[in-house]
């Protein structure tokens, strides 16, 4: 429970610390400054798409954090149920896996400019990522087909137990930040298409690999939490 | 105090700052309605949240008349009743305030007083604005649907919210919950924007301890809201969850009118805990763009450095941090651990240290100042002046016991709308008369404005300070009407109905406001460029109002922070941020 909150709170604590390092020792109000002598206006030397990135993944971060600190508020009620485990999940993983493997060739391609490269490495990243997401979509089907979900008139919702529920939640909020990273990896797709040379996608290409290893952390996260076993331990370590 | 250097060396040519490419609009369309200039976003922003917060205002008008004349409107159904209630508080706090200061002021001036052109995502920032428009409507919307809008309260708590019985517990719920999660993906976009335009996109020489204290709090104000509004986001899709799929993430097993209904094990405190998770830091969010306006406005019109800069930013980052931990001390009723309970007391009442800090600070600031009594600065003492009352109601609050008996009191009404409904309306209509000027060329007209400031601050006054009492008398809130509570007496009627006929005519009176700011955009006095005589960039422009781009052929250069006002030794009583060091002696005047 406080694991997940402490992550937060470091974001938190970063983002303080950071400002008011900057802040100390500075006195404004002393003396104007000649402008050879003063620092460029940005605060740090990175494009603004890679700090966005990095402003973005903290966002992320504090929307999955608090999703797992709810899901483990939830283990804590009498009616909590093991998750019957869909097996795709494993095959699911290895999709994910390989396709952050394919987005650091192309990463890796794109620095060394080898614009042929950098196109494989996006079309096989984009290929296993659709892969990985029709196979979440399997698993909802495999859910659905053994009866954990139908719609709460028949009590299914119910029957199939929190769990199954929270399965649903992870997942698909994952797979919402999948889109999206498959959005910006469809316009640098689109770019390397008509023609752009691997200087010019290198920013996008840097940016989307860090995104998928991201996704992919995220995911093992999630997926780990789900893991039946897992899951007894977190619940029997909070319901001393 | 201030060295002054008259070295030639001194003399810097204009910095070389990286330029951006601009979109250029050519299409009425795209200038004005898929605009991607931040000031006109900061307009529609703007705009869109008075708008919608006159519905807000027409809510409260509809509360306070059943209130202050129980059974007069037959009208105003139970139902009605509480679901203006609901939606005056959402629409207040997150449609009108949060769009209001960070989409709003946040987009016009950041921009502007950091010395940039624009945001640096602007197809984002213009998605981010579209996004909102489209919450707005689809929160409307839920005023149309069978069975009308929510009626659960702002906080929307669950089971409540979504079971038969409670007004728009089918559709209009639905459509509340999509209304937020629109406006959370949407300020997201926003909100990546202002903290990444604020970090990189600064001008040369414009450190961040350079920055205007509007930026500050701006600033702060959106990294709180980035990493609160996911808790919200989250509770949201659960609760949707609940309602449309009947999964049991908030709802526990009911029994309702002897029928077993579908849920079981859910936890209705997990969702009020996520639900202040993200709404205590939504009361800073709101406040923190308020108290850098405001004391910028303070240090501007009392010609006077703002005292204590470096305090003044501190507090903001630490009143910033504070507020992620003290969340529960709206829940002190909900039933909890009594360690909890002194925790969060703790917290709550810590944070009054920083707080207090900025107080002083501005009275300080006041003190031997060169104060103008101009509207700007009448609204800015104005709120000093409620948030030190609203503060100190908070004080009575943050302790268990006393908050106790209190929760569920018209003594909470009365304290959060002090602190957090009319102390950061009050900056806003200081920062509009302020920033009028600069927005359209014209003034806004001084009679109108001072009417308009009396009225609504001794109007304010009229409405909430007797609420306290009530509050004491022990009248509960959100109550469609009283009847027979033996413990109210019955003169508790007639102060109810002098808050009604207070609320009424401040209601009327903002209608002055909107007339005064429509009136002036047409028939104003020239402002000139920087009529305040004030020192950020956003005056320094070359056009006013300023053009797409903001500044001219070159970006300013900073020399100095934002508030040399009355420097011994200077021709004039303000020196502009992007002055040349030597060149001040003779040229302040003259300054653009």
């Amino acid at each position: 429970m406080m694991t997940p909150l402490v992550v937060v709170v470091s974001i938190m604590a970063v983002a303080m610390i950071w400002l008011l390092r900057q802040t100390v020792n500075v006195k404004p109000w002393i003396e104007e400054q000649a402008v050879e002598s003063a620092p460029s206006g940005a605060s740090f030397s990175l494009p603004p798409a890679t700090v966005g990135l990095g402003v973005f993944l903290a966002v992320a971060t504090s929307l999955f954090v608090l999703t797992i600190c709810a899901y483990f508020m939830r283990m804590m009620a009498a009616d909590w149920r093991t998750f019957v485990f869909p097996s795709v999940l494993w095959l699911n993983t290895g999709l994910l896996i390989l396709s952050d493997l394919a987005m650091r060739s192309a990463r890796a391609a794109s620095r060394r400019g080898k614009i042929d490269r950098v196109r494989a490495g996006l079309i096989a990243t984009g290929v296993l990522s659709f892969a990985f997401l029709a196979g979440q979509i399997w698993a909802w089907q495999q859910l659905n087909a053994s009866g954990y979900f139908t719609t709460a008139d028949v009590g299914g919702a119910v029957a199939a137990g929190p769990a199954n529920s929270f399965f649903y939640l992870f997942t698909a909020l994952h797979g919402l930040h999948v889109l999206g990273g498959l959005w910006v990896w469809g316009r640098t797709t689109v770019r390397v298409w008509q023609g752009a040379n691997a200087a010019r996608v290198r920013l996008s290409v840097e940016l989307c690999t860090v995104y998928w290893h991201y996704l992919l952390v995220v995911w093992l996260v999630l997926l780990a939490l789900l893991i039946p076993a897992i899951s007894e331990l977190c619940r029997g370590r909070l319901s001393f | 105090m201030v060295a002054v250097t008259h070295d030639e060396s001194a003399y810097a040519p204009p910095a070389e700052t990286e330029e951006v490419e601009l979109h250029h609009a050519h299409t009425f369309i795209e200038k004005y309605v898929f605009s991607q200039d931040a000031k006109w976003i900061g307009i529609q922003y703007g705009t869109t949240a008075l708008a919608i917060g006159l519905v807000g205002l027409a809510l409260s008008a509809v509360m306070r008349l059943q209130l202050g004349f129980p059974g007069t409107f037959s009208f105003i159904t139970p139902s009605n009743y509480l679901q203006a209630v609901s939606m005056h508080g959402l629409i207040m706090v997150i449609y009108l305030l949060t769009a209001l200061f960070l989409g709003g002021f946040g987009n016009y001036l950041i921009p502007l007083m950091i010395g940039a052109r624009d945001m640096v995502f602007p197809i984002m920032n213009m998605l981010s604005y579209w996004l909102y428009f489209l919450a707005v409507l689809i929160l409307v919307a839920s005023f149309f649907v069978p069975g009308g809008a929510t009626g659960s309260g702002w906080t929307l708590y669950p089971p409540a919210a979504i079971l038969p019985g409670t007004p728009g517990s089918g559709l209009g719920i639905v459509l509340t919950l999509v209304s937020l999660a629109v406006f959370i993906i949407g300020f997201t976009m926003g909100g990546l924007n202002y903290v990444v335009t604020v970090l990189q996109a600064r001008a040369r020489g414009m450190t961040l301890m350079r920055l205007p204290l509007t930026v500050w709090g701006i600033f702060t104000a959106t990294i709180m809201a980035l990493l609160a509004f996911p808790a919200l986001f989250v509770s949201v899709l659960m609760m949707l969850l609940d309602q449309t799929l009947g999964t049991s993430f908030f709802m526990p097993s009911l029994v309702l009118t002897g029928q077993h209904l579908d849920y079981s094990g859910g936890n209705p405190i997990l969702f009020q805990h996520l639900f202040w998770y993200f709404g205590h830091p939504e009361v800073y969010i709101v406040a923190l763009p308020a108290f850098g306006i405001a004391s910028d406005l303070i240090s501007t019109h009392a010609r006077k450095a703002i005292f204590g800069y470096r305090m003044m930013v501190w507090a903001i980052l630490i009143i910033g941090g504070l507020s992620f931990a003290v969340w529960a001390h709206h829940m002190f009723v909900s039933g909890m651990n009594l360690y909890f309970g002194f925790f969060f007391a703790t917290t709550t009442l810590i944070i009054a240290i920083p707080t207090a800090l900025k107080v002083y600070n501005w009275v300080l600031t006041l003190w031997r100042g060169n104060i103008h009594f101009t509207v700007p600065m009448l609204f800015a003492i104005g709120f000093v002046f409620t948030f030190v009352n609203g503060g100190l109601s908070g004080l009575f609050l943050g302790n268990v016991p006393v908050d106790v008996p209190l929760a569920h009191t018209l003594f909470v009404v009365a304290h959060f709308h002090m602190v957090m409904a009319v102390s950061p309306v009050l900056v806003f209509f200081g920062a509009i008369y302020h920033w009028y000027p600069k927005i359209t060329g014209r003034m806004l007209d001084d009679t109108m404005g001072r009417i308009h400031f009396w009225v609504t601050f001794i109007g304010a006054y009229c409405i909430f300070f007797p609420m306290h009492y009530l509050g004491f008398l022990g009248v509960p809130r959100r109550y469609y009407a009283l009847d027979t509570a033996p413990f109210v007496p019955a003169s508790a009627q007639e102060l109810n109905a002098e808050i009604s006929i207070a609320a009424l005519i401040v209601g009327a009176f903002q209608l002055l406001f909107i007339y005064n700011v429509i009136w002036s955009y047409f028939k104003g006095k020239p402002a000139g460029t920087n009529p305040w005589r004030a020192t950020t960039l956003e005056w320094q422009t070359a056009h006013t109002p300023p053009q797409h781009g903001n500044f001219g052929e070159t970006l300013p250069a900073v020399y100095r922070w934002a508030y040399d006002y009355s420097v011994p030794g200077a021709a004039e009583d303000f020196i502009p941020q992007n002055q040349p060091p030597a060149a001040r002696a003779d040229s302040a005047g003259s300054a653009r």
